[in-house]
């Protein structure tokens, strides 16, 4: 919204009396006609019965202008595995990002890798076609930003001299980006050795070497960086904005945090961790609503959702997982579900299913009968669709937050929740889009094995053998307002 | 009532999130005087204690005020002062006792050790003592040589201690500066290599850099980031409910009405209020409730709307008046009036839910400097509760009046706030705890307290 002076037919009326204060004596410009958007319930100003340009409805303004993330760090420090993970979560609270790898710009331009001594500093060729693989990187970060509606970039390269840091930015200033350093620092010879049998053993770098020979070569690479290696400095880089990891999240020197986007990016970064882990996500057994296809509510459980609790206590045993934390939602279903397992649980308020409005506990036929426009509107972007009084998918993203931030601290856990609160969660751990996150499927009486691995996750997908309804509402053909009832109705799922 | 007992049954805490909290911790303010340490303590307990964290500061200069009725001057905190010194250390130790019993006792979960604990000798002793009793410690360091700000800080908090009343300023600064001299002798600050297993963080200049190390759990991660978004640049909050609504004027709770005639007339005024303030880079934040931003739509400016300022969820009870309320709902209500932080509306929220979810935006007001929050009652209080460091059984009985700003500014230790009513007429909305709360009352004894409506 820009600040505007009230349009003319506003203004007409009072003209100021002489000698008195204008201010004192103006009457209010009469507001804006307000309609709610139909698809978010969305308050927004409209002129003419036409809505006013897109207000900002963020929760918060994460930023003014699009920030720059550079990564900085010797070869196998995990500068891209946090590249990654940092993207998919910014993506995931709804912050446009995309990661820049040089590494993948200089394998596009080479086509093979031979050896190390591509990595050597007087290797004049070598030096040039890196630079221009930096070079085309930003290139494609400024279309990003600027053109294609991204509001962070990560460029993830080792950017370990100061000199190269200077040029980005100057780039960043020239485009007027903010710039935020993530460097990492590590030692640990054992970490090293670990990062590089994860993620460089299956590099297309080494396709084929074998483990002996990219180890070695791998070595002899870090060894090219080690002499120019110039770390970010308390002193000489005071007026950068910079979080310097040291010995992956023991230690953290934070300099100079400018706003609130670099404020969330410092918070998760110094949450996460690599210790190995599981998370184990399911729902709460068939339930009473469940079987009766209607949506919402606070039921208890049907005897095959009891039977479900059963068999995940069994399940869960037979695991044999250190320090499991269990966590359910405050709504019944899960609480007996979680009931089972005998051991303690935590209830957590913002894991309750999404919350319908005034479509609690209705079948999808009755939506479909009382509130067809809604019903239509819903298929047509599901993700964004705020039920009446109630919530969307967007809403939902938002309230699990700190779930996702504390399921991060964590090791092992179990979450026993809902339909739509699992496929957010899924989302995040499986970096699925807005489109697709309200169409994954999480049936009943399954349950998904996350395992972290390499630079993504492990899914593992264990169904425990108890009958259930299917509650998966796939998206109709038709979403016209002016569908059918039969059209709207195809994809519902059998209930009694 | 079962599904409460169900909630008891295995989980101590029926809050909307899990306190993670184990073990008790201390947390250790390490530090030259004028560094801020007690401002830090005050402002993290007040944020612990508003979000369901009970926390408590153990400053070891009011215990050593206590013991020494008099200060006569620096010479008490000479390093070769033998007298002082024992006066000292037992103020120490009586205050790390009291940690002791407020964590067997009391039911705390943090105690803020405020004391400029400058020795590794003396650290180690608090170490210690917290160890043998399965304490976690955490320490948080400030560091600042910025002459300019000690001489501030110095201005802002120490002229109006105690311990320099009968001075005047000359000679009270004098003091201070040669008592500050007395400790930088033996200050040993937290050192990277020597204390690389303690968990801290080191503040260095008023928050331009931070070191944090071994983070051992959530509450301490919590602790960072607050501590990470906090300043103290000069700027103030004004906080004001939309004005008055359509529902309000029929006494009904809830829902998402416009604005009543004598609303729109307090948006105007409030647009004008807000100009004379001639307030620098105003943010405008509303909820996402017609009434917000029907209110904000007047000022002409930017706004931005949250859905974590909307009122709270009356479930069942949405646009009901309280005699409604009384009638379909008597047991609800009674329970309300017992215990009115922790009770949920059925199928809603508590107010306890409510500061959860505002928790984001409290964040964000620490980040911020000069910002307008259009909001609602109950909102309205549990934001100012944060402010003014009012308990759950205070908050839900603030009076937040409509057509009224809340004007608050950060001052020493606390938030002074001033109150405009910008002359517009609205109902009361504000209902009083009635003298009888329980179920059995009569619906005239429920209803005592319900202000006029239409």
């Amino acid at each position: 919204m820009r600040h505007r002076s009230p349009p003319a037919e506003q203004r007409h009326g009072k003209l100021p009396r002489v000698g008195a204060s204008t201010m004192e004596d103006k009457s209010p410009s009469s507001p804006r006609e307000l309609t709610q958007n139909p698809l978010k319930k969305i308050w927004m100003p409209n002129r003419n019965g036409l809505p006013e340009k897109h207000i900002s409805h963020r929760k918060v303004c994460m930023t003014n202008c699009p920030t720059l993330i550079v990564t900085v760090g010797l070869p196998a420090r995990g500068k891209t595995y946090i590249s990654k993970k940092l993207t998919r979560y910014l993506n995931w609270i709804g912050v446009p990002t995309r990661e820049f790898n040089v590494g993948q710009y200089r394998r596009d331009f080479l086509k093979i890798y031979k050896s190390f001594e591509f990595f050597r500093p007087d290797n004049e060729e070598g030096l040039k076609i890196r630079r221009q693989c930096a070079s085309a990187a930003l290139n494609d970060v400024q279309l990003y930003l600027t053109e294609e509606g991204g509001q962070v970039a990560v460029f993830d390269a080792t950017n370990t001299t100061r000199e190269r840091r200077g040029l980005i930015i100057q780039f960043a200033e020239q485009n007027g980006f903010k710039v935020f350093f993530v460097e990492s620092v590590c030692e640990d010879p054992e970490v090293i050795q670990e990062n590089i049998v994860q993620v460089k053993l299956g590099s297309p770098d080494y396709t084929n070497c074998n483990t002996e020979e990219a180890v070695e070569d791998f070595m002899k690479r870090i060894k090219c960086y080690e002499n120019s290696y110039e770390t970010l400095d308390e002193v000489l880089d005071r007026d950068l904005s910079y979080i310097k990891i040291m010995d992956v999240g023991q230690r953290f020197m934070v300099n100079r945090v400018l706003d609130h986007i670099q404020s969330r990016i410092v918070y998760y970064l110094m949450n996460i961790h690599i210790t190995p882990r599981s998370i184990y996500l399911c729902r709460h057994g068939e339930s009473d609503l469940n079987v009766r296809g209607r949506i919402g509510g606070d039921s208890g459980l049907t005897p095959n959702g009891k039977q479900f609790a059963k068999k995940l206590n069994q399940f869960i045993q037979t695991q044999n997982i250190q320090d499991l934390k269990v966590w359910t939602s405050q709504m019944k279903r899960t609480i007996q579900t979680a009931e089972a397992l005998c051991v303690p649980y935590e209830q957590w308020k913002v894991l309750n299913e999404i919350d319908a409005g005034d479509c609690e506990e209705m079948m999808y036929e009755e939506i479909q009968e009382r509130y067809p426009l809604e019903f239509a509107l819903r298929d047509q972007d599901k993700y964004r669709y705020r039920y009446p009084k109630g919530e969307s998918y967007e809403d939902l993203v938002q309230r699990l937050e700190p779930v996702i931030m504390e399921l991060e601290r964590q090791e092992n856990v179990l979450v026993v929740c809902h339909q739509a609160v699992m496929r957010c969660l899924l989302a995040y751990f499986l970096d699925k889009t807005a489109e697709e996150l309200p169409y994954l499927k999480c049936p009943l009486h399954t349950v998904l094995k996350l395992t972290p691995v390499a630079y993504g996750c492990k899914v593992e997908s264990i169904s425990l053998n108890v009958e259930a309804v299917n509650t998966h509402r796939e998206k109709p053909e038709n979403v016209e307002v002016s569908r059918m009832s039969e059209e709207a109705l195809i994809t519902v799922p059998a209930h009694q | 009532m079962e599904q409460e007992n169900m909630r008891r049954s295995r989980c101590d805490s029926t809050a909307s999130v899990p306190q993670f909290c184990n073990s008790p911790t201390v947390i250790v303010m390490v530090g030259l005087p004028a560094r801020g340490k007690t401002y830090i303590s005050k402002k993290l307990t007040r944020y612990l204690n508003w979000i369901g964290v009970p926390t408590k500061v153990f400053n070891v200069g009011q215990y050593r005020r206590e013991a020494v009725k008099t200060y006569k001057n620096f010479e008490f905190f000479k390093p070769d002062n033998e007298e002082a010194m024992r006066i000292r250390k037992a103020c120490a130790s009586a205050a790390l006792s009291d940690v002791a019993a407020y964590f067997a006792k009391e039911y705390g979960q943090v105690a803020v050790f405020d004391a400029t604990n400058t020795t590794r000798e003396r650290r180690a002793i608090i170490n210690t003592f917290a160890k043998e009793r399965g304490y976690k410690v955490f320490f948080v360091e400030s560091i600042c040589d910025d002459p300019d700000i000690i001489a501030e800080n110095i201005k802002q908090v120490k002229f109006g201690s105690p311990d320099y009343i009968d001075r005047d300023i000359e000679e009270a600064m004098q003091d201070f500066v040669q008592r500050i001299e007395c400790y930088k002798a033996s200050y040993m600050p937290i050192d990277d290599e020597i204390d690389r297993k303690l968990s801290y963080i080191k503040i260095f200049d008023v928050g331009s850099r931070y070191l944090v190390n071994q983070v051992q759990d959530h509450i301490q991660s919590r602790i960072v980031y607050y501590l990470m978004n906090i300043h103290v640049t000069p700027r103030s909050i004004y906080l004001s409910r939309h004005g008055e609504s359509e529902l309000n004027l029929l006494g009904r709770i809830g829902g998402d009405s416009g604005l009543s005639p004598r609303g729109h007339k307090y948006a105007g005024a409030l647009a004008s209020f807000i100009r004379g303030q001639k307030i620098k880079d105003l943010k405008v934040w509303t909820s996402h409730m017609k009434r917000t931003i029907q209110t904000a739509e007047t000022l002409g400016v930017q706004y931005e709307q949250w859905k974590a300022l909307n009122e709270i969820d009356a479930g069942v009870c949405e646009e009901l008046t309280y005699e409604e309320i009384q009638e379909n709902f008597p047991e609800e209500f009674a329970m309300r009036d017992q215990d009115k932080y922790r009770y949920r509306y059925p199928k809603g929220e508590s107010y306890e839910d409510l500061v959860h979810r505002l928790e984001p935006v409290i964040m964000e007001l620490e980040r911020q400097e000069n910002v307008l929050v259009i909001c609602h009652q109950a909102v309205m209080r549990c934001l100012l509760a944060y402010f003014l460091d009012k308990a759950g059984d205070e908050l839900p009985y603030l009076r937040c009046p409509l057509h009224t700003v809340l004007k608050l500014t950060p001052v020493a230790y606390g938030c002074k706030v001033e109150s405009f009513f910008l002359n517009i007429e609205a109902v009361n909305t504000h209902r009083e705890k009635p003298k009888n709360v329980n179920v059995n009352r009569n619906p005239e004894e429920a209803l005592l307290t319900v202000p006029d409506h239409i």
